[in-house]
């Protein structure tokens, strides 16, 4: 049973993490609140699921191509819309978040209607694996292996990589960045489009969880953005950790007061924000 | 130089042009009073109009005035609603107390909740005040005994109004009592945003760092203001109640929060004009528009609100002044 409970944490919070990961980075970079960044979650997840059922494009090939395609998405949308967003005030930021979820929603609702999406997996995952006595869906093995493993390559890159040295120097001083010859917009559009492929590798992965349809980008916002409050802006490690803790409230409920769910996550997202305003892992 | 000239001689003749009447004002009435003549079947339309704006005027004190940007406004709506709706429910169901308990109500919840999330700023403010509302949606869902849950709360009757006016089938009387309303806080608002309160909010929104330095009690002007706006958003939701006679989730919920900043950011924030010229577009474009097809509404709705942000920043009022300043 705790195991079970563990694993279904874990699967979850992989998810949370994936999808958030990208707007804890670009918060903490441009300082710009982004409350759109579901859609990329979410056109992720209707690539690869058109694809796969539409197009006979194996499901494995879709969790690479569907972000890569997101990701140049994400960067044509950074440079010719959100980079004029930088900068202005926050009701300026979060009714252009708004505007731009309208117009996905509707898109997705216009060409797919507006019924749930299904996402056709290959066989073998739909398989429970035995390991160590107990069973596992191999699903959620995968979804776990997927999100320790980003999880772990993203902290390599930016604490060990010129590039992820770059990206801290930015965020940690955006001016002093800029004035020793760092070129930050192009920083900037590559910490997008990259957090633009891991929200749609997140929103692949998590379809099974939240359900494709032309809401996801809302469904999903809402828990993306208690992970990154919670966590602190722009801490991997607290993104990873917070999600992690989502994961296991949101499967506690679900198992011991599942009427109580809702209520039990925004109290402890409301007393947590209450007492460390900064997030828990955020610097002061 | 004469006294006129002096700063105290130059402040009092400020106010008093801010305060002077403008014909200008007189359009809301005006406005309200047409649609009447348009015909009984515009009252449904014109009351929701009325309601709308109302909740948006107390947004627009809040988010325009004092420069507090929060996602979780309704939460303030639905607490006024169910407030009178649970009251006319169990007994009382006279509309102008009612109307007072659902405000008062909306009050003390918006100073116990603008004490704590003012404290913080930015993101995490937004994020406190969305999951207030969350959370107020997710207690009004699981207090069914209380709410009537998903289904919302039925059985809400209203007494006539002042003890005469019966509220009738083709909403004369909810119309007119819903446009006397707004008027009353339209004027009051008029005065409150003019008078040294308002004008120190302002003030706080422009540079909270010098108006503390000035001596000014940020925390608890800031907390005043939201604790009225606040109640005014709950006297919407309770005037809505009362006509409707039915208050549900959807009166305490985040997008219907999100509505709201869009209606009033399409009229332009940090004006009284904007919260009632965004209503009034809003519901006709989607009474007219989203009848035949929802997503194309939204669709054109979301292209309107990104073309307003980066082309017309004040709204269709800002792109007035503009045009008159040219």
């Amino acid at each position: 049973m705790t195991a079970d409970i563990a694993f279904q944490a874990l699967g979850y919070g992989s998810v949370l993490y994936l999808i958030s990961v990208g707007l804890s980075v670009t918060l903490g970079l441009m300082g710009f609140i982004n409350l759109a960044h579901g859609i990329f979650a979410m056109i992720g997840g209707y690539l690869a699921a058109v694809a796969v059922a539409g197009w006979g494009v194996p499901w494995p090939a879709m969790l690479v191509l569907a972000p890569l395609a997101t990701a140049a998405l994400a960067a044509v949308l950074e440079r010719t819309l959100f980079a004029r967003l930088y900068g202005r005030s926050e009701l300026d930021q979060v009714l252009f978040c708004i505007g731009i979820v309208f117009i996905a929603g509707a898109l997705i609702r216009l060409g797919f209607g507006p019924t749930l999406q299904p996402m056709p997996l290959p066989p073998a995952l739909r398989e429970t694996v035995q390991v160590a006595g107990m069973g596992f869906y191999a699903y959620k093995l995968l979804v776990i292996g997927v999100g320790v493993a980003t999880a772990l390559a993203l902290l390599f890159g930016l604490e060990r990589t010129r590039a992820g040295a770059i990206i801290r120097a930015a965020v940690e001083n955006r001016g002093m960045a800029e004035s020793v010859g760092l070129r930050t917009g192009p920083i900037f559009t590559a910490t997008f489009a990259l957090g633009g492929a891991l929200g749609a590798l997140g929103g692949i992965l998590g379809a099974d969880v939240f359900g494709l349809n032309p809401a996801y980008a809302l469904d999903v916002l809402v828990y993306i953005q208690i992970v990154v409050a919670i966590a602190g802006l722009g801490t991997l490690r607290g993104s990873f950790l917070a999600a992690l803790l989502i994961g296991v409230i949101q499967t506690l409920s679900a198992y011991y007061v599942p009427e109580m769910g809702t209520i039990l996550l925004f109290s402890v997202v409301f007393l947590l924000l209450l007492l460390r305003p900064r997030g828990l892992f955020g610097r002061v | 130089m004469g006294e006129e000239a002096s700063p105290p001689g130059r402040f009092r003749r400020e106010m008093a042009r801010k305060h002077r009447f403008r014909l200008a004002e007189m359009l809301l009435p005006l406005a309200l009073l047409a649609v009447p003549v348009l015909g009984p079947e515009y009252y449904a339309l014109g009351t929701q109009a009325a309601i709308v704006a109302l909740f948006v005027l107390s947004l627009d004190l809040l988010v325009g005035y004092a420069g507090v940007v929060t996602l979780g406004h309704g939460l303030f709506f639905g607490v006024g609603a169910y407030a009178a709706g649970i009251v006319s429910v169990r007994g009382w169901g006279e509309p102008l107390s009612g109307l007072a308990i659902g405000a008062a109500c909306a009050a003390v919840c918006g100073a116990v909740l603008g004490a704590i999330v003012l404290r913080t700023a930015r993101f995490t403010l937004l994020m406190l005040t969305l999951s207030a509302v969350f959370l107020g949606n997710a207690i009004a869902n699981r207090a069914s005994w209380l709410t009537g849950g998903v289904d919302g709360l039925v059985g809400v009757t209203t007494w006539p109004l002042l003890g005469r006016f019966e509220f009738d089938l083709f909403g004369r009387t909810g119309y007119a009592y819903a446009a006397c309303v707004l008027v009353l806080v339209w004027f009051g608002l008029h005065w409150l945003v003019h008078a040294p309160f308002g004008q120190s909010v302002q003030g706080i929104r422009d540079n909270p760092d010098r108006a503390a330095s000035l001596g000014m009690a940020v925390l608890p002007r800031q907390t005043l203001v939201f604790a009225i706006s606040a109640g005014l958003a709950g006297l919407a939701g309770a005037l809505q109640a009362e006509i409707n006679q039915f208050a549900g989730l959807k009166d305490v919920s985040f997008e219907f929060s999100a509505e709201a900043l869009v209606i009033l950011a399409l009229g332009g924030a940090g004006r009284l004009y904007g919260a009632v010229i965004g209503s009034a577009a809003y519901l006709i474009g989607q009474d007219v528009l989203a009848k035949d097809n929802p997503a194309l509404w939204q669709l054109w709705l979301g292209v309107l609100i990104v073309a307003v942000v980066l082309f017309a920043p004040g709204g269709l009022l800002g792109l007035l002044d503009r045009a008159r300043a040219r």
